[in-house]
């Protein structure tokens, strides 16, 4: 589950960075974010079905529901370091025009 | 349980190797007097886009560990460090799975760089195909 909410999160970000109007909000940074670590748990998966053979695919419940707040959890995680990002660097000036602002 | 630090030290190795280029690059830049239209992707570019894709993968797998409690907050940080036992397995899983994320990383990160370079010659080729 995590897998696989990371690479949904993956392509949904790549496809707002395809559409871009400008480069201003940065969506490249977390195109390689999410798409880095959904690399690395498809080789974590290929290792894991690899020792558990067809079980992999059959979870149990518990498991599940722990990996989808697991892979959730990691979206909005990638989502703050983005954001924090955005906000030091200020590609638009935005942060410094509202301190600036009396 | 540490496969993320194999990412990590690659990371950091390939973060060094992009700003010396960075620098190195300026520099060329700076000494050329005439105006050079960029035809290529400097490589500090896409040794950018490397890292981005190790680190963030490195960070969002160290999450992970730590969620299974695998990373902990006090010395040696890794809960598999205090069983030789669980050591050896720990080496193992950098050995095997970590080298493999790190490998599967990198490959990924070559093919993007030729396909990125081949998509801006077939951008610079095409006002002259359409002339013709």
């Amino acid at each position: 589950m995590t897998l696989l909410l990371t690479v949904f999160a993956a392509v949904f970000v790549t496809v707002k960075w395809y559409n871009r109007k400008d480069d201003s909000m940065k969506l490249g940074i977390l195109c390689f974010l999410y798409w880095g670590a959904s690399i690395m748990w498809f080789v974590d998966a290929v290792f894991e079905y690899a020792e558990l053979g067809a079980a992999y695919f059959t979870p149990a419940l518990e498991d599940m529901i722990n990996d989808s707040f697991l892979g959730l959890s990691v979206i909005a995680l990638g989502l703050i370091i983005w954001l924090v990002r955005l906000l030091i660097t200020d590609p638009k000036g935005s942060v410094r025009a509202a301190l600036q602002k009396h | 349980m540490a496969c993320f630090l194999v990412s990590a030290a690659e990371a950091v190795v390939v973060t060094a190797v992009e700003k010396a280029e960075e620098k190195k690059e300026q520099k060329i830049a700076e000494n050329s007097s005439s105006e050079i239209v960029e035809t290529k992707i400097p490589l500090s570019r896409k040794l950018k886009w490397l890292s981005y894709m190790l680190w963030g993968g490195a960070i969002l797998l160290a999450f992970e560990h730590i969620w299974h409690g695998e990373v902990v907050a006090w010395f040696p940080f890794l809960s598999a460090m205090s069983d030789p036992g669980d050591t050896a397995e720990m080496l193992h899983e950098m050995a095997t799975t970590g080298v493999c994320m790190a490998l599967l990383v990198t490959l990924v990160w070559i093919g993007m760089c030729f396909a990125a370079d081949a998509i801006l010659k077939r951008g610079q080729n095409e006002p002259a195909r359409k002339a013709s």
